[in-house]
């Protein structure tokens, strides 16, 4: 339907504002694969709780102070003297690990189906940079409530940042505003926390969408719908986003979603520890060390990249050679659309050697994760420097395993499995 | 590796030293925080003998009063000093620099103690007091090796001989006002008072979840039929 013809309210706003073609583009005449399966609707999901941190975030700040002395008393008081201030807060705590749930299944699901293959390059690229900036993001939020674990745990990534060479020490003093941890590294967190870094991510979402949306969404086949088109040049594999994912599948999902996410809330809130630790319910204190200082959960594969590094390269500090390795395993994640030179994009139809890659580098990964949250042991040491040999071959392998075996054949049509 | 040996050899001497004389070994402590006649005995307990020391900062008696069904009068009379407002934050009068002196550190704030530690470490922490004339106030903590605190209840508890092992108190050097038995379910009302005050809400908190989720499931089978109706067509 043209804009023009329609009269009423709505045409007149059509005339001056592309409201009915922008909804068209972007929902009702979005053509999504019909062969979605539940790797789906981690993308959904993710917006579910990007609106539900900045929503919670707008309420938490509301009460919240963001001062060395006051911080964590704030904290307690939206816990104990604001109504409903509990659930505010662990709606935001919960969220902040459930994003990181939802995000790493959302970048599993483009691993598996190829979903970064072009033309969906900048997809994946902006998406690349929502991790990397939810990364601090997160980070940063988790050093607002001042317990001990913020301190300590900003303490030790932060101090990374001294392994730079040369400016190293004056770019930490920098970072920190201070010669260590205080009040003023609170303050600039809490600035970059609630107003810079959401404000970077809205675009960035914005921008993840957009650049989908004029390529189209992969599906779990791998296969270009847009090839098969009917006679109003609708693809034949294709169904409107809305209503069939929206209200159909989608609201499904959510739900299924809503009963995790309430079921922490209301009855793990702190989920045995891993979403809200232990010792961040003691105040910080610079005087008094915790004893297992580590980030939370969703860092513990990059930690653990980064502590496996613990012997001198030629002329390389360990201490650097763990950032470096732990940035280059940031960084590989970016280009990995050039890495893969399979003629087919999803694993369904890609060689063994791809196929088992794929599920070994899962668990080497889960394994990452976890010992990124235990104590250094030397057995957890040699665990972590396998699962990083792991990671890094994954990649670095996959220009030649990729391009070098043999392939299935992909299916003119998506399959329903 | 020099850190690495040293941290082999402490975690090797706590090993050993800990299993051999039942140090640092938490007995599980069974208490009830919907259990509202033991919260209001913990409460007691807590304001004639901790509360000297040990504030409950982030929390306030009105807010007690409250959860713990204590009319707010009977709470003024008989668990409140006379010139303070019911809306207060259960600060201390106690300067820090006074309870370091006295103590070798300052008695910590216990408003969060059930969540740092959890449940089981307070009631065995409680239950953990014996005799050794070593230490400046002439006891021993069997969980808390060498801590600064006496034996706040030693007129309750009377005082153990020994370090209390995995049956709890064995023997008592003397006898206190209550018999072992009455001790030990004090002690359990006084670790569930804790356990309410570091989250005063979860009693609500869960009865709340309940009916989230009764809301969710109905939900999830309304949407289920409406996806099963829209996807009929698509094959």
């Amino acid at each position: 339907m043209s804009n023009q013809d329609k009269d009423g309210l709505m045409g007149w706003i059509d005339a001056r504002l592309p409201v009915t073609r922008t909804i068209e583009k972007h929902v009702t005449k979005y053509y999504a694969p019909k062969n979605f399966n539940f790797f789906y609707v981690f993308g959904v999901l993710a917006m579910l709780v990007f609106v539900n941190q900045i929503v919670t975030g707008i309420w938490l700040t509301m009460k919240y102070v963001p001062s060395a002395e006051e911080a964590f008393r704030s904290v307690e008081y939206i816990m104990r003297d604001v109504e409903w201030g509990w659930l505010i807060r662990y709606m935001h705590s919960t969220g902040a690990s459930m994003f990181f749930v939802v995000i790493y299944l959302h970048m599993f699901r483009a691993l598996l189906y190829g979903s970064y293959q072009k033309p969906r390059e900048l997809v994946w690229i902006f998406g690349m940079l929502l991790y990397l900036l939810l990364m601090a993001e997160a980070f940063m939020g988790y050093v607002l409530p001042w317990g001990q674990m913020s301190y300590w745990g900003a303490q030790v990534i932060i101090s990374l940042f001294g392994a730079v060479p040369v400016i190293g020490e004056p770019l930490v003093e920098w970072i920190r505003g201070d010669y260590l941890i205080s009040g003023a590294t609170l303050n600039r967190f809490f600035a970059l926390h609630v107003i810079a870094l959401p404000l970077v991510l809205a675009l960035l979402v914005f921008l993840h969408i957009v650049a989908l949306h004029e390529v189209g969404s992969n599906n779990p086949d791998g296969i270009d719908i847009k090839k098969d088109l009917d006679e109003n040049g609708v693809p034949r594999d294709g169904i409107p986003f809305h209503p069939y994912y929206t209200i159909g599948k989608d609201l499904v999902g959510v739900i299924i979603f809503l009963m995790v996410f309430c079921g922490i809330i209301f009855f793990f809130p702190t989920a045995g520890g891993f979403f809200l630790e232990t010792a961040n319910f003691e105040p910080a204190d610079p005087l008094t060390t915790p004893e297992n200082i580590h980030p939370v959960w969703y860092f513990g594969a990059f930690y653990s990249i980064l502590r496996a590094m613990d012997f001198d390269l030629f002329f390389i500090e360990a201490k650097l050679l763990g950032v470096l390795t732990m940035g280059a395993a940031i960084a590989i994640l970016f280009v990995l659309p050039w890495l893969d030179r399979s003629p087919v994009r999803s694993w369904r139809y890609k060689g063994m050697i791809s196929r088992v890659s794929i599920v070994v580098f899962a668990v080497a990964f889960s394994i990452l994760t976890w010992l990124g949250i235990q104590p250094v042991t030397t057995l957890n040491t040699i665990l972590a420097q396998i699962c990083t040999a792991i990671y890094f071959a994954f990649f670095l392998g996959m220009p030649f395993y990729t391009r070098y075996e043999k392939t299935k054949p992909v299916p003119e049509r998506v399959t329903n499995r | 590796m020099n850190t690495m040996k040293r941290l082999i050899i402490i975690a090797l001497v706590a090993l050993v030293s800990g299993s051999a004389l039942g140090y640092g070994e938490v007995r599980p402590v069974d208490n009830d925080v919907r259990d509202i006649e033991s919260l209001q005995r913990g409460a007691q307990l807590y304001f004639e003998n901790c509360v000297g020391c040990h504030s409950l900062e982030y929390a306030r008696f009105n807010r007690v009063a409250r959860d713990l069904s204590i009319p707010e009068d009977l709470f003024e009379e008989y668990l409140l000093d006379a010139d303070r407002p019911i809306g207060d934050l259960m600060t201390i009068a106690m300067p820090e620099a006074l309870g370091a002196q006295f103590f070798g550190t300052t008695p910590p704030d216990l408003t969060l103690v059930a969540r740092v530690r959890g449940t089981d470490w307070i009631y065995t922490f409680l239950t953990g007091f014996y005799e050794d004339p070593i230490r400046p106030y002439g006891v021993n903590n069997a969980l808390y090796n060498n801590v600064g605190m006496p034996h706040a209840m030693v007129n309750q508890q009377g005082l153990c001989a020994e370090a209390p092992g995995a049956n709890g108190c064995e023997e008592l050097v003397y006898e206190g006002s209550m018999s072992p038995e009455e001790f030990d379910l004090a002690m359990v009302d006084l670790t569930n008072f804790l356990d309410y005050m570091g989250e005063p809400v979860q009693v609500q908190r869960q009865r709340i979840g309940w009916f989230v989720m009764a809301f969710l499931s109905v939900f999830l089978v309304f949407a289920w039929l409406l996806y099963r109706e829209l996807w009929k067509d698509v094959k």
